[in-house]
């Protein structure tokens, strides 16, 4: 099971960058949203996919998983919400401004 | 831009009450069991959000007059001070503790200082969710 | 247990809180903040006091004890950070409450000022891995919204980059703590020392140390400085200083803390990685502040360099390598403020960056010049000023361990640095005056009192290194003895 997550975070990663290397701001923001989902799926494999049951009070279960990953997930998660979230609003402001999504025509000009 | 759906205004209607009650649901079974102050205030933003596409913005405004920045700061405010508060007891950050009360109609009930902490973290998940969907969507 | 170490966190979030709700009273928003930060200020230095006399202290958050809860952990090294970067936001706040407008302070910048020291505070003190992560994401997103606040075009390009660069980084973060979490199974950095000095530190724990060498040093702008110049050389004066002073500091203080406590078993690999990553720095960024005519560009570039010299001292990490790029950690943070705040002003009289359009400002303006000429020879490296101690002790550590190159690199790189800023002298502040005495913007007194109290500031720490001496001394011996810090957190029950 571990290695089936893992390919697919590769597959999550190689997907990601494409994104991320595109002119495309709107890409670019999708790569990051991508990005994010694959080493959270990586956290969530390297904490042991598969022994017990979930970490709650009453399961009575002989094993449980390890708590600790879904909590730093979930942190992760909260936090790439919110940069997303504050990378689309600057993305829109950014193409109202300068009137234009493509990253090439955003390069920097001297004379400003 | 006027709306005027009535198909989905009328499922809506009926739709955000059942979110909404949803949403409290999961944010006060999050105490034992799957849940919590941020599953339940993602699901409570979405009946505002989804209230936000039926009716314009000017209607919903009217009928719930909340800055939801300020929601969002007030939230921030009460997570943060729920913590501190064990400060002053001598306790360290964060510290928490629960009591067994018998309330007139739920009977023995236990009641937790940390469900302070997770409204506080509900609050600034709908404030701040409502307040992108709305900053992205606001000016056509 | 001490709840006081979390104050110097706890304050400007509940601070910066109610200013959300202040949001239309500019001038009370600003001097809540000023007051706030003396009051961290304060705390700090009590704690720093307190360190020396009672050791290392340390707070669980909710009683959950080492490695299995949130800690706090202050020491020296933390605390003479947290001190320096509070009484330079206080400064920097000074210079704020007159320069920017009335339109950026109803924008939410003092909440997103407090938010940032927050931020940064948080990552000098915690004492977990993750929670380092988080502190940082705290310390970005308002540095994200610092750096947007206005909305001009070029801030909102620079933005966009800064912006996917530092989530890409983060990114490499978040790996990095998963596969360190697979390979030992904790997050505590206490514990992390232990358990990596238990299993030895082999090749797969070395590669997870460069991943996050690799992260940090995006941070720092330790050779993956590209980012730098752009985003530090167009926001708004105080934040520029502040990023300046605080942002590329704590990647530094994370580098230290890490490769100090947590992987020092193989100094071979690691710290020769640093040394030549820093050597490079130095280079690309003294060919840098020799390149631009705009004197925002330059002071930015002198950042980089700062950023190579630190690090030499922990490439090296003798006793007295670590102490000097403490003082001179101490010392860039001052003296990097001072200078924005300097060139912010000089731009805002003049009305250009460029530097040939500026000319005999030392006559309109002689205070301002003199200033100047003191930051100079700081950063420079000239006695008594705050420079020159770090320095000094930085190369003796070079000649101990025999890393001449980075000797030469450092010392040439001080050429540098003295080089570019007296270009700026030269070109804007001497020469022939263009601006006669009718004409000149006259310059606000109250611009001047922060700079002049950060020079005060540069005099003072130089002069008084004496006085500094006992705290540094204790800081770079717990940086050297991870064991101290390892005790203190774990309290001598090693699991």
């Amino acid at each position: 099971m571990e290695t089936i997550i893992i390919f697919l975070v590769g597959i999550l990663t190689a997907v990601a960058i494409y994104l991320l290397l595109s002119k495309s701001l709107i890409r670019v923001i999708l790569g990051t949203a991508i990005l994010s989902h694959a080493v959270h799926l990586l956290i969530l494999a390297m904490g042991g996919l598969k022994e017990g049951t979930v970490p709650l009070l009453g399961e009575e279960a002989e094993s449980y998983v390890d708590a600790l990953p879904q909590a730093l997930i979930l942190t992760a998660i909260v936090i790439s919400f919110a940069v997303t979230a504050f990378i689309l609003v600057l993305a829109y402001r950014a193409y109202q401004e300068l009137g234009t999504d493509d990253l090439d025509e955003m390069r920097g000009v001297n004379d400003e | 831009m006027k709306i005027n759906d009535v198909i989905l205004k009328t499922v809506s209607q009926a739709g955000v009450l059942i979110i909404l009650t949803f949403g409290v649901y999961l944010f006060l079974s999050g105490h034992n069991q799957p849940g919590g102050g941020f599953i339940g205030g993602l699901v409570l933003a979405t009946a505002f959000v989804l209230m936000f596409l039926t009716f314009d913005s000017e209607t919903v405004n009217k009928a719930i007059p909340f800055d939801f920045k300020k929601i969002s700061a007030l939230g921030v405010l009460l997570a943060f001070s729920s913590s501190a508060l064990p400060m002053f007891f001598g306790q360290p950050f964060m510290s928490q503790t629960f009591g067994y009360f018998d309330l007139p109609i739920f009977g023995k009930t236990e009641l937790a200082t940390v469900t302070l902490f997770e409204s506080g973290v509900a609050l600034t998940v709908i404030g701040v969710v409502v307040n992108i969907i709305t900053s992205i969507s606001e000016d056509e | 247990m001490n709840n006081i170490i979390l104050l110097p966190v706890l304050i400007p979030v509940m601070v910066g809180i109610l200013l959300i709700f202040l949001r239309s009273y500019g001038r009370t928003q600003a001097w809540f903040s000023i007051f706030t930060m003396a009051a961290t200020a304060g705390i700090s230095y009590y704690l720093l006091e307190k360190v020396q006399s009672d050791g290392i202290q340390r707070l669980d958050f909710g009683g959950w004890a080492p490695p299995f809860g949130i800690s706090f952990v202050a020491d020296s090294f933390s605390l003479l950070l947290v001190l320096t970067a509070s009484i330079v936001t206080f400064v920097c706040l000074m210079y704020a409450l007159f320069s920017t407008n009335k339109l950026l302070q109803t924008m939410y910048y003092y909440p997103s000022v407090l938010f940032l020291i927050a931020g940064v505070n948080g990552s000098f003190l915690t004492g977990d891995l993750f929670n380092l992560f988080v502190c940082f994401e705290v310390m970005l997103l308002s540095s994200y919204v610092l750096l947007t606040l206005g909305g001009a075009k070029r801030q909102l390009r620079e933005a966009i980059k800064y912006v996917v660069i530092n989530i890409v980084s983060s990114w490499f973060f978040l790996v990095a703590l998963a596969y360190l979490y697979g390979a030992v199974g904790t997050l505590n950095m206490a514990h992390l020392s232990v358990r990596v000095a238990e299993a030895g530190q082999g090749p797969l724990l070395t590669t997870i140390s460069i991943v996050f060498m690799i992260v940090f040093s995006l941070k720092a702008g330790l050779l993956l400085y590209f980012w730098l110049p752009g985003s530090y050389s167009t926001p708004p004066v105080v934040t520029s200083a502040l990023f300046g002073a605080l942002l590329t500091k704590v990647g530094i203080y994370a580098l230290f803390r890490v490769f100090s406590l947590i992987f020092n078993q193989q100094p071979e690999i690691t710290h020769a990685i640093i040394g030549v990553m820093a050597g490079l720095t130095l280079i690309g960024g003294s060919i840098g502040a020799i390149a631009y005519n705009d004197i925002r560009k330059i002071a930015a570039y002198n950042v980089v360099i700062a950023v190579g010299f630190i690090l030499v001292g922990l490439a090296i990490s003798t006793p007295n390598a670590i102490e000097g790029a403490i003082y001179y950690l101490i010392h860039d943070m001052v003296v990097k403020a001072l200078l924005f705040l300097l060139v912010g002003t000089v731009i805002a009289l003049t009305g250009t960056a460029q530097l040939h359009q500026m000319s005999g400002l030392m006559k309109n303006y002689p205070l301002l010049g003199w200033s100047f000429f003191i930051t100079m020879l700081s950063l420079a490296g000239v006695p008594p000023l705050s420079g020159f101690i770090g320095k000094v002790l930085v190369s003796e550590g070079a000649i101990e361990s025999g890393a001449y190159i980075l000797l030469a690199l450092s010392l040439l790189s001080s050429l540098f640095v003295l080089y570019s800023l007296l270009r700026i002298f030269k070109n804007s502040f001497w020469g022939e005056t263009i601006v006669g005495k009718e004409d000149q913007v006259p310059l606000n007194s109250r611009f001047l009192v922060p700079c002049l109290v950060l020079v005060l500031l540069t005099f003072g720490i130089g002069l008084g290194t004496e006085g500094l001496s006992a705290y540094v001394t204790d800081a770079a011996e717990t940086l050297l003895n991870p064991d101290i810090y390892v005790d203190a957190v774990l309290e001598g029950a090693r699991p």
